[in-house]
């Protein structure tokens, strides 16, 4: 699987997901941490397209054979695109949590909720304190 | 008698290993105030061979089919078990074995399941089976909470002509579901496809028994349809032994087959352990209760079993889980697998052709006999139901003086039948002893 | 590698007899006959007897060896009782024959709910919910009909610690509750301060098992007490741990409202490889209306019976008046001990303690106390030493030839080995025990990766669980069948599964 890492150019939720924003749309998907804690996943439940998101409600599930995680909405939006390539190779966060295992694409709702997010520093002392 | 293997030695050697001094002691973190002092008011104990002559003494007080020719039905049969039931039970490595949540130590019993789901889902024509649930009516209530997930809505549509054990579980389920059961008559013994369409409209699910509580032929196909029509998932409760004759639930349009499994290789037992089978078509596996049983590959890339979809279940999602259910029938569930293999296709379908053929000529000898059937117009299956023109009840206990149990007073759970006899007739049954059944009704009925 | 049945499957054999009448055949009407015949296997009863018995030598029960599955209490099964339940007057009794043509089950059921109850320390029993699980739902619905009956249906909120089963939680789902969570403190019991904030008007109640998922005795349960009925609330008693205290405390005088036992636990109905069990349950007289329907009932001296007024119970859970044959097995272990019941629990928590005292140096110690009838040690040091998990260590125990104990259960205790001997084990099995214990924590310093690809002397290698979950295959598919492939498409569950 994929080394380590925590990217400085995306914003980190506590709850292991990180989001990508690039203008007002953003991409979002789960962390290093995260994929590592749930081991290989087997499954992934995403949101529709068109769906609501509202930042720190959970928006779909990811599964290993052991334990199920909620997805946590890092910013509100509405889902512009699923991933599907990560619902036919759920491995593929795994192999790759910032770069081909993303997992939904959002119109952002409101921009300064960014503001309130973790950078990459922040985030790995975060990741300490567990 | 106790089953302990300590010797006082053990003990002492083992109190100074863990560096007490007396068993008492290590007990010392129970609260006084919750500590039982006294002793249990218990009978004393007995040996093994008192206890064996205390239980023939209470099994003597029971009337069984063995001492009593019986005609009872109404959702447990005494349909024949093989010995290759019984010799394959009694191995100790399944009967004694735990759930197989380590596979490796327990790829026998996980085969099994394996072999046992595929067996539903042929019988029943459905993609996947689960592991089996407790009994053929609270798989019920596990189809209407399926359902629920599957549509987003909360009424659950029941036939009246649905066994009243199955309705009544369901309803005693449905608070905490939040679901609304709504019942649709029968008509003539059947239910109408047009009275289900209008009930269906805006239901999770339409639930109706084939054959049905009377032992009639349900138009199934129709009914499937009806559901269907209105969004809304069919589901049929099923007899497992019929299903070599009557067509399977799959190929009329279900979503989720159920049923009781006791005709399948289990004794009647008042009443339990059985077990209870759930099928359904594929989309709704994630959605599926209880044990599910995959195919995999160890490392040296052998063929083996595995339980999969875990995630859905309690020890995983928790408050989220598809059902609580843990523990459930796997040894019963097995002997239901070994009766299928031991009848095999053919024997499936001779089970199914003489319970229909013996019960035709029970209706024309009862018939002769003063008894109405009730249902004349209904094709049947195994039972079917006569007026005997008195109380059912008075009328099974002259039979029962005169050694036969005649059937099942109907009259217990439906309006207007206290004269009603509910009669099974399955292929342990012979034409002399339904000769001596309609002797009997012919005495005792009026 | 092993067949399938359906492997062994050639057309035209049959093992099955049955007997034939000369009687005209009645077809089914159009429309409802079955179309294509159920590919059931076509065997002789020789190859059935093989194919069965070659199943059950990979399969590992408490027959087979020790099986310390923490929670599960995995004690020998007494033969006599397989003798008891083929007795034709329980075998083949039919569960709607007439009331005085089954007094001897009626009589025995009725015997058994007051041994339950005395064992609880409580009022009644209903012995109708088939398992534990069900025990668990049933006796939820009792708590909701109770405070509905009173007016106080507000009251949504169920209590549940974080060592708890997952069958806690999901019954609260089922049971139309919503789940607060308590924490557990140092000690192992739950976090009394933790648990003030979380009790009030909205309670209904609490569900907690006792000794816990930890195997320690909650040395709060009084004041536990005080809390939930000083605020109106019930508590509900998980009885999968009950092995640890019958004879010793009994859960009625802990304070407990509503007790499930697990008949298939502490009372030696064999666990089948996964069922059936029995899970009745035990209440205070105040719950007693509100009990499954019917309700067993003595009338007489000599006379037993079903009572079906029963106009405030809850319903019915299950067909008839439950798991019979479970309630013979049970029944028959409990007249063999008597009053001498306390002992089977004295000897279950003295070979636990034993264990712990031999391995809680080897290994993690969560809780540094006495432990009743099971304990929770984690191998976190040799995960963190050794890079070798808890799975590793139970899949390398299996070539010792020992049944791995519970593993990562409770949730609050990393890589986490639950491990209960129960009563019936002799002090060699333990000593055996400890020592494959202690060989494999050598091993994973000096060979870890002996531990990691465990097990290698079991008819299988490890299992790739994680296929199986992608691409799960639940039946067998019959394309390769020489007889019976049709060449029918059927659908590969997971892929059909996939984004619905």
């Amino acid at each position: 699987m994929s080394a380590e890492s925590y990217p400085d150019d995306l914003k980190y939720h506590p709850e292991h997901d990180w989001a990508r924003v690039e203008g007002d749309t953003a991409t979002l998907g789960i962390t290093w941490y995260g994929q590592d804690a749930l081991g290989e996943l087997v499954h992934y439940e995403p949101p529709d397209v068109g769906a609501t998101l509202t930042k720190d409600g959970a928006y779909g599930e990811v599964e290993s054979v052991k334990a199920v995680s909620d997805l946590i909405a890092p910013l509100s939006g509405e889902v512009v695109e699923v991933n599907r390539k990560v619902v036919d190779e759920p491995e593929t966060v795994n192999e790759d949590p910032y770069g081909e295992g993303w997992l939904v694409r959002i119109r952002i709702a409101d921009p300064a909720e960014a503001d309130a997010l973790m950078d990459a520093d922040a985030y790995k002392s975060h990741l300490a304190s567990l | 008698m106790s089953f302990l293997s300590l010797t006082d030695s053990d003990r002492e050697e083992m109190l100074a290993a863990i560096g007490v001094s007396s068993v008492e002691e290590l007990f010392r973190e129970v609260p006084e105030g919750v500590r039982f002092r006294g002793r249990l008011d218990l009978e004393p104990a007995l040996s093994e061979p008192e206890l064996v002559a205390h239980l023939e003494a209470l099994a003597a007080r029971n009337v069984d089919t063995g001492r009593e020719l019986s005609f009872l039905g109404a959702g447990i049969y005494d349909h024949y078990v093989p010995a290759v039931v019984d010799a394959v039970l009694q191995r100790g490595e399944f009967l004694t074995a735990y759930t197989p949540y380590q596979p490796e130590m327990s790829q026998g019993v996980l085969q099994t399941i394996f072999e046992y789901q595929t067996a539903i889902c042929e019988l029943t024509g459905m993609d996947v089976s689960n592991a089996s649930g407790y009994d053929g009516t609270t798989v019920a209530a596990d189809a209407c909470f399926i359902a629920k997930h599957a549509t987003g809505r909360s009424k659950v549509v029941v036939a009246e002509t649905v066994n009243p054990q199955v309705r009544q579980v369901v309803k005693t389920y449905a608070p905490g579901f939040g679901l609304d059961v709504v019942e649709v008559p029968h008509r003539g013994g059947t239910t109408d496809p047009d009275e289900l369409a209008a009930a269906a409209q805006e239901a999770a699910c339409v639930l109706f028994q084939q054959p049905n509580v009377f032992g009639c032929l349900e138009p199934a196909p129709e009914l499937a349809a009806a559901a269907g029509n209105a969004g809304a998932l069919a589901v049929a409760h099923v007899d497992p032994v019929s299903l070599g004759v009557l067509e399977a639930p799959g190929a009329y349009g279900c979503a989720i087959a159920i049923g009781e499994g006791q005709s399948a290789g289990n004794y009647q037992s008042f009443g339990g352990p059985h077990y209870g089978f759930l099928a359904a078509r594929a989309e709704h596996t994630r959605r599926m209760p209880g044990r599910i049983v995959g195919e995999t590959t160890d490392a040296a890339g052998k063929r083996g079993y595995v339980l999969t979809l875990q995630t859905r279940e309690q020890h995983i999602r928790r408050e989220k889980a598809t059902s609580n259910i843990t523990t459930n029938q796997t040894l019963l569930a097995l002997a239901g697998l070994v009766y299928l293999t031991w009848l095999g296709p053919q024997g499936l379908r001779e089970v199914g052709e003489t319970c229909m053929a013996l019960s035709a000529y029970a209706k024309e000898r009862l018939a002769s006999a003063g008894a109405e059937l009730l249902f004349p117009e209904k094709a049947t299956f195994k039972e079917f139901a006569v007026r005997v023109g008195r109380n059912a009840r008075d009328v099974i206990r002259d039979a029962r003086a005169r050694g036969v149990h005649p059937g099942y007073a109907l009259g217990r759970d439906y309006a207007g039948m206290d004269d009603v006899l509910l009669v099974a007739v399955t292929e342990k049954r012979t034409p002399a002893e339904i000769d001596r059944l309609a002797g009997i009704v012919a005495e005792v009925a009026a | 590698m092993t067949k399938l049945i359906y492997e062994r499957s050639r057309a035209g054999r049959r093992a099955s007899s049955l007997p034939r009448h000369d009687l005209p055949r009645v077809d089914v009407p159009a429309g409802l006959a079955r179309s294509r015949p159920p590919r059931l296997p076509e065997v002789s009863e020789p190859e059935l007897v093989r194919h069965f018995t070659e199943l059950s030598t990979r399969n590992f029960g408490i027959d087979t060896g020790f099986y310390p599955l923490g929670s599960c209490t995995m004690k020998h099964n007494p033969r006599v009782n397989e003798r008891l339940v083929g007795l034709p007057g329980f075998r083949d009794l039919h569960p709607l024959q007439e009331q005085d043509g089954a007094q001897g089950a009626l009589e025995l059921m009725w015997r058994l709910q007051e041994i339950l109850a005395e064992i609880c320390g409580l009022a009644a029993v209903s012995l109708q919910p088939a398992a534990g699980s069900q025990g668990e739902l049933t006796g939820l619905m009792l708590m909701r009909a109770y405070f509905a009956d009173r007016g106080e249906a507000d009251r949504r909120e169920i209590v549940i610690p974080d060592t708890a089963h997952g069958t806690n939680p999901a019954s609260v789902t089922m049971a139309g509750f919503e789940l607060v969570g308590v924490k557990t403190d140092p000690r192992g019991n739950i976090d009394v301060e933790d648990l003030r904030g979380k009790v009030g008007p909205r309670t209904a109640g609490l569900m907690l098992t006792n000794p816990s998922t930890l195997g320690l005795f909650d040395e709060n349960i009084e004041e536990i007490e005080r809390i939930f009925h000083g605020a109106g609330a019930l508590m509900y008693y998980d009885g999968a741990n009950l092995n640890a205290v019958c004879g010793i405390s009994r859960p009625g005088d802990m304070g407990f409202d509503v007790v499930h036992i697990n008949l298939h636990k502490t009372f030696s109905q064999p666990h089948g490889g996964g069922g059936p069990g029995g899970g009745p349950i035990a209440v205070t007289k105040a719950l007693e209306p509100f009990l499954p329907v019917p309700a067993v009932v003595r009338r007489g001296d000599d006379e037993y019976g079903l009572d079906f007024d029963r106009p405030r119970s809850i319903g019915k859970v299950r067909g008839f008046t439950g798991p019979f044959g479970v309630f013979v097995r049970s029944y028959a272990y409990l007249r063999s001990y008597g009053p001498q019941l306390r002992e089977m629990s004295e000897a279950a928590v003295l070979n636990a303690n034993y264990l712990l005292a031999r391995l809680k140096d080897a290994y993690d110690l969560p809780f540094d106390r006495l432990c009743m009838h099971e304990f929770v040690l984690s191998a976190r040091g040799l995960k963190r030493d050794h890079g070798v998990s808890a799975l590793d260590v139970a899949k390398r125990l299996m070539d010792y030839g020992i049944h791995p104990p519970t593993i990562y259960f409770p949730l609050i205790v990393p890589e986490a080995l639950m491990i209960e001997p129960t009563e019936t084990e002799p002090k060699e099995r333990l000593d055996d025990f400890c020592e494959a214990m202690l060989a494999i924590a050598r091993e994973a310093a000096d060979d870890p990766t002996l531990l990691r690809e465990a097990p290698h002397d079991r008819p299988v290698r490890r299992l790739d669980e994680v296929k199986a979950a992608k691409r799960a295959v639940v039946r067998y598919g019959f394309e390769d069948h020489p007889d019976l492939s049709d060449g029918a498409a059927r659908p590969r569950v997971a892929e059909a599964a996939q984004g619905v």
